[in-house]
C-alpha cells in the first residue's frame, strides 16, 4: 500500500514540475478566448461565418471560375431548350440559374458581400451611436437622460418600415442609406442597455475615487466607466449582425433597400416570389445561407455572453435560436 | 476675518459646512418634498501634520463630512478654505488644481478600484490625469509608489481581483500619494478589513505620514482604531461635531453625554472589566436626519437632557477648566467622574455590543 503510494507520488513529480513557473494574471480577453475554444458551438459557429466570409471576399473569383457574372443572363447556357431556368447540378451551374439564366450561386455568393456588409456596418455605427448616447444618457442622468431616453423609446417603437418606405421614396434605395436606417433602428437597443449599466456604475465608489483624482466627466465617461461595460456591448453587437441582416432582407424583399439588378438575399427571395414549389432553387437556397448566417451569428453571440460572464445561465438561448429560425 | 498669523498652522478650515440632500417625489415633475441633512453647520479645522480623527454612528454624517471637505459635491452652504484657498464654491474644473493638493482613500478596497482596470493603470490615474508623468516615466513613478506602500511592483500588470483585500488597500493609498498632497482624506479605511490587516494599513498610514509629512482626517467607527492614530478627535452625532479634543482629553474626560456613552459602548478585551464597568444604555434610535430634533440633536436619548436641550441649540465652546482646544457643544456637559450609567444600563448591561457597531 505505502510503497505504491510512493510511487505514485515519485510518479508525479516530474508532472508537476514544469507546471511551476511564474504565475501570470490572464487578461479578461485571454479568459474569454479560452473559453470560446472550449465551446464546440462558438467553433462551429466562427467555423460557418468564417466560411461566407471567404464567399463574400471569394465572389470575383467564383465569378471568373464559372465565367458568369451577378447580373449576366446566359441567354444560351443559362436556359434549358424551352427557355426554363436550369436546376441546381446542372452543367456549370452548380446551384441552378433563374428565370433570367442568371447563375444563383454567383448571386449568392455576392449577395454574401451585401449581407455582411450590411450587417457589420450597420452594427458597427448602432454600437458606437448607441454608446456614446447611451454613456451620457446614464452618467449625466437629468434632463438630458429624460431627453435622450425618451427619443430611444421613440425610436424603439417607431414602425421602420413606413419609415423605410418615406426615405425611399424621397432618396431612392441605396446601400449607404440601407445601412443608416438600419443603424438608425437598432442603435437604441444598445442605447438602452449601456444607458441601464452606466447609471448603476456612477454610482461605484471608484467612479467617486476618479472624481475625487481630478478626472473630469468625459474621462470618467470613457476610461472608467466604459471598459465595465465591454462584456454587455460585446454581447448585444455581437447579436445585433444578425438582426441587422434580416433587417436588410427584409427591407430588399420589399423593394426598399437593395434594388435590383445587384443581388441581396432579400431580393433574390422576392425574386422568388410565385415561383411555387417548380423552380424551388430560387429561394431555397438564398433562404439557407440567410439562416446559417444569421444562426451562426446568434448562437455566437450567446457563447460570447457566456464567456463574458460564466455566472449567467443560457436562458435566452432556445428563444433566439428559434427567432434565428424564423 | 480670522487672523493670518493664526492661519499659518492650519491646512484646513470648514466653516459652518452645510450639506443637505433633496428628497424629490413626483413623476413627470419632481418638487422637493424634504431633505436629508447629512451634515447640517460643521466647523472645524485641520492643523498641518496632525491626524484628526472623526467618530460617530452610522448614518451620523462622516463621510458626507469627508466628500464636502473633498468637494465631491456643491457644498448647500458654507465656507472650505484650503491651504489658504477658498474652495467652497469652485466649479469642478477649476477644483482640479487644488486636487493635486488633498486625496482620499475609500472604505471599500473592492468597490473603490475599477476591476476593469489594471493595477498600474489605477495607480498611475492620478499622473495621467494631471499630466505629470507618461510613458516609462509614469510607470517608473508607479512602481516606486508601488515599493513604498509594500506592494510588488512587478505586480503592476495585474487587475485589482488578483490582489487580496489588504493589498488592494495598499493600491487605493498608493493612488492618494501619487500626487504628493499634504491632506489625505481617509474615509473608514480600515473597516472592510481583516483586524490583523487593519494593523498593517494603519501602520503603513503612520509611516507614511512620518515620510511625507502628511496630515489625515481619519473617519472611523472603531473608538480603539482612532485613538491610536489620531492627535485629536471630532465626536459626530446627526451631522453635527459634539465635541473636539485633543485625544488623550477627549478619552479620560469625555464631556458631551454622546462622547461619553459611546465610550461606554467600545468593546474592551477583558472580560472581567467589561463586566464591571459602567454601560451606559441609550434608549431608543439615532432620529431621522430628514426630520432631526429641535435644539440639541441629542436630548431625546440624552440622559442629562432638560427643558432648554429641546429649545436652544449649545454651541461648541471650551468648558470651564478644560484644557484649550477641548470644545463641546453641550448645556451640561458631564462633569469629572459623574456617573451616567442609568439604572437600565445596570439590568441591560449584558446586552453585548448593543451600541458598539458592526464593522460594514
Amino acid at each position: 500500500m505505502s510503497l505504491s503510494t510512493v510511487e505514485t507520488t515519485a510518479g508525479e513529480a516530474p508532472l508537476e514540475a514544469p507546471a511551476v513557473k511564474g504565475i501570470e494574471g490572464r487578461t479578461p480577453l485571454q479568459l474569454v478566448v479560452a473559453r470560446l475554444r472550449t465551446d464546440r458551438v462558438a467553433l462551429l459557429s466562427i467555423l460557418v461565418i468564417v466560411l461566407i466570409i471567404l464567399l463574400a471576399i471569394g465572389a470575383p473569383l467564383i465569378a471568373a471560375i464559372t465565367g458568369h457574372g451577378a447580373t449576366d443572363t446566359n441567354v444560351d447556357t443559362g436556359t434549358d431548350a424551352n427557355g426554363q431556368p436550369l436546376p441546381p447540378g446542372s452543367a456549370g451551374y452548380l446551384l441552378g440559374t433563374d428565370n433570367l439564366g442568371r447563375d444563383i450561386l454567383v448571386r449568392i455568393a455576392y449577395g454574401a458581400r451585401v449581407s455582411l456588409l450590411v450587417g457589420v456596418l450597420a452594427t458597427a455605427i448602432a454600437t458606437i451611436v448607441g454608446v456614446v448616447v447611451g454613456l451620457f444618457a446614464g452618467y449625466y442622468g437629468g434632463w438630458l437622460d429624460s431627453i435622450l431616453a425618451r427619443i430611444m423609446d421613440i425610436v424603439l417603437s417607431f414602425p421602420y418600415v413606413l419609415f423605410a418606405i418615406v426615405l425611399v421614396s424621397v432618396f431612392g434605395s441605396s446601400l449607404p442609406l440601407t445601412i443608416l436606417v438600419i443603424a438608425f433602428f437598432s442603435f437604441a437597443a444598445i442605447g438602452r442597455i449601456v444607458r441601464g449599466q452606466a447609471l448603476s456604475q456612477r454610482e461605484k465608489e471608484y467612479v467617486e475615487a476618479a472624481h475625487s483624482l481630478g478626472a473630469g466627466n468625459l474621462r470618467i465617461m470613457f476610461v472608467d466607466i466604459l471598459p465595465n461595460l465591454v462584456a454587455p456591448v460585446i454581447v448585444l453587437a455581437t447579436l445585433l449582425i444578425p438582426t441587422a441582416i434580416i433587417f436588410e432582407a427584409t427591407l430588399s424583399f420589399l423593394g426598399l433597400g437593395i434594388a435590383l439588378p445587384t443581388p441581396s438575399w432579400g431580393n433574390m427571395l422576392s425574386d422568388a416570389e410565385g415561383v411555387g414549389f417548380q423552380a424551388w432553387w430560387f429561394y431555397i437556397f438564398p433562404m439557407l445561407f440567410l439562416l446559417a448566417t444569421t444562426l451562426a451569428f446568434n448562437l455566437l453571440g450567446d457563447a460570447v455572453r457566456d464567456a463574458l460572464d460564466p455566472r449567467t445561465e443560457r436562458i435566452f438561448a432556445g428563444r433566439r435560436k428559434k427567432k434565428a429560425a424564423a | 476675518m480670522p487672523d493670518p498669523s493664526e492661519d499659518e498652522g492650519v491646512l484646513l478650515r470648514a466653516e459652518a459646512i452645510v450639506k443637505h440632500f433633496p428628497i424629490k417625489e413626483g413623476i413627470f415633475f419632481k418638487h422637493q418634498v424634504g431633505s436629508v441633512k447629512a451634515v447640517d453647520g460643521v466647523s472645524l479645522e485641520v492643523r498641518r501634520g496632525e491626524t484628526l480623527g472623526l467618530v460617530g454612528e452610522t448614518g451620523c454624517g462622516k463621510s458626507t463630512l469627508a466628500r464636502s471637505i473633498m468637494r465631491l459635491f456643491p457644498l448647500t452652504s458654507g465656507r472650505l478654505t484650503f491651504d489658504g484657498a477658498d474652495l467652497s464654491t469652485l466649479s469642478r474644473s477649476k477644483m482640479r488644481p487644488y486636487r493635486r493638493g488633498m486625496q482620499m482613500i475609500f472604505q471599500d478596497p473592492y468597490g473603490s478600484l475599477n476591476s476593469r482596470r489594471r493595477v498600474g493603470s489605477i495607480i498611475g490615474d492620478p499622473l495621467a490625469i494631471h499630466h505629470m508623468a507618461k510613458g516609462d516615466e509614469r510607470r517608473r513613478r508607479v512602481q516606486g509608489l508601488m515599493e513604498v506602500v509594500g506592494l510588488n511592483p512587478e505586480h503592476y500588470n495585474r487587475f485589482p481581483a488578483e490582489f487580496s483585500g489588504g493589498q488592494r488597500q495598499r493600491i487605493g493609498v498608493a493612488r492618494a500619494l501619487a500626487l504628493h498632497p499634504k491632506l489625505i482624506v481617509c474615509d473608514e479605511p480600515v473597516s472592510a478589513l481583516d483586524v490583523s490587516i487593519q494593523a498593517q494599513i494603519i501602520n503603513l498610514l503612520e509611516d507614511l505620514q512620518g515620510e511625507f509629512g502628511l496630515t489625515y482626517v481619519f473617519i472611523a467607527h472603531d473608538l480603539a482604531v482612532v485613538q491610536h492614530v489620531s492627535d485629536r478627535v471630532a465626536v459626530m452625532y446627526l451631522g453635527k461635531i459634539v465635541e473636539v479634543a485633543e485625544v488623550k482629553d477627549l478619552y479620560s474626560t469625555p464631556r458631551h453625554p454622546y462622547t461619553n456613552a459611546l465610550l461606554s459602548a467600545s468593546v474592551v478585551a477583558d472580560p472581567d472589566k467589561a463586566r464591571s464597568r459602567d454601560r451606559i444604555i441609550l434608549s431608543g434610535d439615532v432620529p431621522s436626519p430628514i426630520n432631526p430634533p429641535s435644539g440639541c440633536r441629542f436630548h431625546t436619548r440624552c440622559p442629562k437632557a432638560q427643558a432648554i436641550c429641546s429649545t436652544e441649540e449649545p454651541l461648541l465652546k471650551r468648558g470651564t477648566g478644560d484644557p484649550a482646544g477641548h470644545f463641546t457643544a453641550c448645556h451640561f456637559p458631564v462633569a469629572d467622574g459623574e456617573k451616567l450609567a442609568s439604572e437600565k444600563a445596570t439590568i441591560l448591561h449584558a446586552v453585548e455590543g448593543f451600541l458598539a457597531e458592526a464593522p460594514t
